[in-house]
């Protein structure tokens, strides 16, 4: 083991797993390399593009700045860690339905930050939403879709 | 993951297997392929490099075009299923794996629908496919093939005797040719193609199970990170190794002339040995100042091209009654894809395996080989979807890193750029000044159009032959294709206007034969190409949207001249009819009211609605369309909101509806992002847009503006390309409509709130209305 690495526990999506790296290591190297998750991706290491969400105590966090030894006991939901693919989470379902997507690598934060805002507050308005997803980037630019996609999951919800 | 290629490899048919030993293949007799490619192990005249049914009835076909998310995937397994008559879910198409697919060039250029999806290629194969499995049928079952019937891979007798595909040729070569008489079926027989579809990896992407070249990992593998140059030009003078000795698991350093990377054991060790190297490097070149680059540009020696020249022009323009003159500039821009760029590579001593999201899989092979000293043969590239790349990003430049990388480790190495190194780094959009002349008559009728722009430009595609055209190759010591400059010939032949650089208003007309899509006869259309001090490359719509932005804006500025409508006074300098009906339809759908530009009462204060057009021949033949935009813009910010936008668009036979709305959709609102906000910036010494804070782009948090489009379905006329032709028009709309909502005419993209603002005091002053 090199040194400067510790071992540590992180619950994902469900799962606890030991791993043994630098603390101080972004999260998104352990989902991605460690665990091999393919919902967190790296696209900008810096908080600016949302690729790499997750959710964490309820928030939408972003794994590529966050150190793996900030995230204590909790757990760490993941866009995979929503549902599987015979049994999509209904916000995935939305996207499915509405074919909201490119090329779809920046999914996580799009559907993750939606899930959060919408589970913090069920009756959001659009507003609301849309400001929720101000720092959320798609260079593809599937804003049409993605935005209904949410607004139907939105309304769902409502009843 | 490798287990599970070359599982998949080999239950998809013994065919393949033979193909992954086809080096073997005595070379075909022609030196290039019909995609201006090079020769390659899988002969695209023969059937079985396109189209295997395996012994279970499943059919794999093999393309050379790829899906980045625009939905060639989807589009070409329903080309597949249509013309096998089978269902879609029994064909898995292989995209782009140099071991088993033709070369088919790059998949770029609005190419792979006309390219695959006409008489050629994709669809002879499959075509033939049908027919020669027919005939098979007709001969086992005695009955003549034209009173046979074919439903999901099972042919059928009157009599009711069947037989499956895979029991006519299961597993086995059909050892034929294409057969260029083989009958595509026509878009009314169609059941498959032109309805509808999700693109087929949906679910798959919104669970997060996709598996994108940044997912790919292999045994062993180790992680990579380059150091680029902190300048641009600068040079390595030493690096010191013992100044990351001390981090965990750093396998090693890697230095190649002024490539220098770094290889450790995962990745976070490798991103703090990338941060932490010392490299003392050589001052860079110096760069031209930003503020006035334009000039510099037009100061420089270029390449010249003359497209269209009547000669006549200068006299017309002196005789006309006046002469309207403009300047347009557009600045470089960016790809930036959200995922910065990935490429995995396992080098052996006597070969190479790549993954890779880049869009020429052969060309990178052959680059590979050249920078590897590596048989061409030995060297494999596969195709792995990476993020939206809308061209030339940072791909190809990433899956050289990787081989060096792993070269010099003799291990699998996985290296994703920084977002830094994607950015600074990446072959941008050129910049572009284009200076527009033209005469109207006494009646407002254009009578001389005269069209000259400067093209910055450094490298690009590397091609089969040219690493330098991009970072890595330049670093690792290999020359960019140089500019040389050379004055214009006199043109010669057709009018080729696949950059746009001709207005779609002049005839185009070259020995008596007029290619152009408009009636102005007396023309001129001279390029020049000048050296870049950064790299350029095809970006979505590359030079057709700065071009676009010229002619189109242009256009709106004659038709004000001219006091006429703007839909009406296009119409009347047109003459190719199916951009007369795009531009027609977008005006149906947008209930278009005729009145000049701009609107009486345009400057006054709070918000200021504006609606502008533009249309386009997408390269002169390669699509249509038109767009309306209904723009908002507050007058005291300078902000500008698109509201509406209205599409005609026309692409020939649509291969599926969905996924064209999908790229029309995004295109526009790319080209928007592009219009209002996107702009390349750089210092003295180095690119400075670096991230998503100095680069902008938009986000999804918009005000999303509506959509209203309609498609020309033409199933008479050959596919053309879909993904660029509604995102050249964006500009030009939302510019016009800004002129429309307050008289400010903005000839510089983006349409920041500082240049509308600018503009609106300018308007004021002169018109004497303001408070200077």
């Amino acid at each position: 083991m090199p040194k400067n690495s510790s071992t540590i526990s992180v619950k994902v999506n469900g799962r606890v797993h030991r791993v043994n790296v630098n603390p101080e290591m972004p999260l998104l190297y352990v989902l991605a390399d460690d665990l091999g998750l393919r919902g967190p991706k790296f696209g900008c290491g810096m908080a600016q593009c949302g690729a790499c969400s997750v959710i964490l105590r309820r928030q939408v966090v972003r794994s590529c700045v966050m150190p793996v030894s900030a995230v204590g006991a909790d757990e760490i939901t993941t866009l995979e860690g929503l549902s599987t693919q015979e049994k999509p989470h209904p916000l995935q379902q939305a996207f499915i339905d509405e074919g909201a997507a490119q090329c779809g690598f920046c999914l996580s934060g799009v559907i993750l930050t939606a899930k959060a805002v919408l589970d913090e507050k069920p009756q959001a308005s659009e507003q609301e939403i849309r400001e929720a997803l101000g720092g959320v980037l798609c260079r593809c630019f599937a804003h049409v879709r993605m935005m209904r996609a949410i607004q139907k999951y939105s309304e769902m919800r409502k009843g | 993951m490798i287990l599970s290629r070359r599982n998949f490899l080999k239950t998809s048919g013994a065919l393949v297997v033979s193909f992954s030993a086809a080096s073997a293949l005595k070379p075909f007799a022609i030196a290039q392929g019909p995609f201006g490619t090079h020769q390659s192990h899988i002969d695209p005249e023969k059937l079985d490099s396109w189209i295997a049914v395996g012994s279970e009835g499943t059919v794999t076909a093999f393309t050379g075009k790829c899906d980045f998310g625009q939905g060639m995937l989807t589009a070409q397994t329903q080309l597949v299923a249509e013309e096998l008559c089978i269902s879609l879910g029994r064909v898995k198409l292989v995209q782009c794996d140099t071991s088993v697919c033709p070369d088919q060039g790059t998949t770029s250029g609005s190419q792979s629908s006309p390219t695959n999806f006409n008489s050629d290629n994709l669809a002879l194969a499959a075509a033939t496919a049908r027919e020669t499995l027919l005939t098979m049928a007709a001969k086992q079952l005695g009955v003549p093939a034209d009173q046979l019937s074919v439903a999901d891979g099972i042919i059928s007798a009157p009599s009711g005797r069947q037989v499956k595909y895979e029991d006519l040729i299961g597993a086995k070569r059909f050892n034929i040719t294409l057969n260029s008489a083989a009958k595509r079926k026509t878009p009314t027989q169609w059941s498959v193609l032109g309805k509808p579809l999700r693109a087929l990896e949906t679910s798959s992407l919104m669970v997060g199970q996709f598996e994108f070249v940044q997912n790919v990992r292999v045994p062993g593998m180790l992680h990579g990170r380059v150091v680029r140059p902190p300048e641009v030009g600068a040079s390595v003078i030493s690096v010191d190794e013992s100044s990351v000795r001390h981090i965990p698991g750093i396998v090693k350093v890697v230095t190649r002339k002024d490539f220098v990377g770094v290889v450790a054991e995962n990745q976070w060790q490798a991103v703090e040995a990338s941060r932490q190297l010392k490299v003392t490097w050589k001052r860079g070149t110096g760069l031209p100042p930003q503020k006035t680059f334009f000039d510099t540009l037009r100061k420089n020696p270029s390449r010249d091209a003359l497209l269209v020249d009547s000669k006549d022009v200068e006299q017309q323009l002196a005789a006309a009654n006046r002469v309207v003159r403009a300047t347009y500039l557009y600045p470089y821009q960016m790809h930036g894809s959200i995922g910065t760029s990935c490429a995995v590579a396992d080098v052996r001593r006597n070969s190479a395996t790549l993954w890779s999201s880049t869009q020429s899989v052969y060309p990178t092979r052959s680059i590979v080989a050249q920078m590897l000293a590596l048989p061409l043969d030995s060297v494999r590239v596969i195709f792995v979807r990476g993020a939206g790349c809308y061209g030339l990003n940072g791909a190809d430049a990433v899956s050289f890193d990787a081989a060096l990388l792993s070269h010099a480790v003799g291990r699998p190495v996985r290296i994703q750029l920084s977002r830094q190194d994607e950015m600074a780094w990446e072959n941008f959009g050129s910049a572009c000044a284009i200076d527009q002349r033209a005469g109207i008559d006494a009646k407002g009728t254009i009578v001389a159009w005269d069209c000259e722009n400067w093209v910055a430009s450094r490298g690009g595609r590397p091609g089969y032959d040219k690493p330098g055209n991009v970072v890595t190759g330049v670093l690792a010591g290999y020359p960019t294709d140089p500019i040389k400059p050379r004055a214009a010939a006199e043109p010669t032949g057709e009018l080729r206007n696949g950059s746009n650089a001709a207005p779609s208003y002049v005839a185009g007309c070259i020995g008596g034969k007029c290619g152009g899509a408009g009636k102005v006869r007396s023309e001129r259309v001279l390029t020049h190409t000048v050296e870049s001090p950064f790299f350029t490359g095809p970006l979505r719509s590359p030079l057709r949207i700065q071009n676009t932005f010229a002619h189109e804006c242009f256009m709106d500025e004659l038709s004000a001249a001219a006091k006429a409508d703007p839909i009406a006074y296009r119409l009347q300098h047109l003459g190719d009819q199916r951009l007369i009906d795009v531009l027609k339809a977008a005006a149906r759908v947008a209930k278009w009211e005729s009145n000049p530009s701009p609107k009486p009462d345009s400057v006054g204060s709070g918000i200021a609605r504006g609606r502008g057009v533009a249309c386009v021949a997408y390269e002169g033949n390669n699509g249509y369309a038109a767009l309306i935009a209904d723009v908002n813009v507050d007058i005291a910010s300078g902000r500008v909101q698109p509201i509406k936008f209205f599409v005609g668009h026309d692409c020939g036979p649509i291969s599926n509806p969905d996924g064209l709305r999908n790229q029309i959709e995004g295109g526009v609102l790319q080209g928007m992002s592009r219009a209002l906000v996107e702009e390349v910036t750089w210092d003295g010494r180095c690119i400075t847009s670096v991230d998503w804070t100095t680069y902008n782009s938009l986000y999804l948090g918009i005000d999303v503006p509506e959509f209203e489009i309609e498609l020309i379905n033409r199933t008479d006329v050959p596919a053309t390309g879909a993904g660029e032709t509604a995102i050249t028009l964006v500009p030009a709309a939302i510019g016009n409509a800004i002129f429309d909502a307050t008289g400010v005419r903005l000839r510089e993209v983006p349409f920041t709130p500082e240049r509308v603002k600018a503009g609106l005091a300018a308007r004021l002053q002169q018109s004497g209305k303001g408070h200077a």
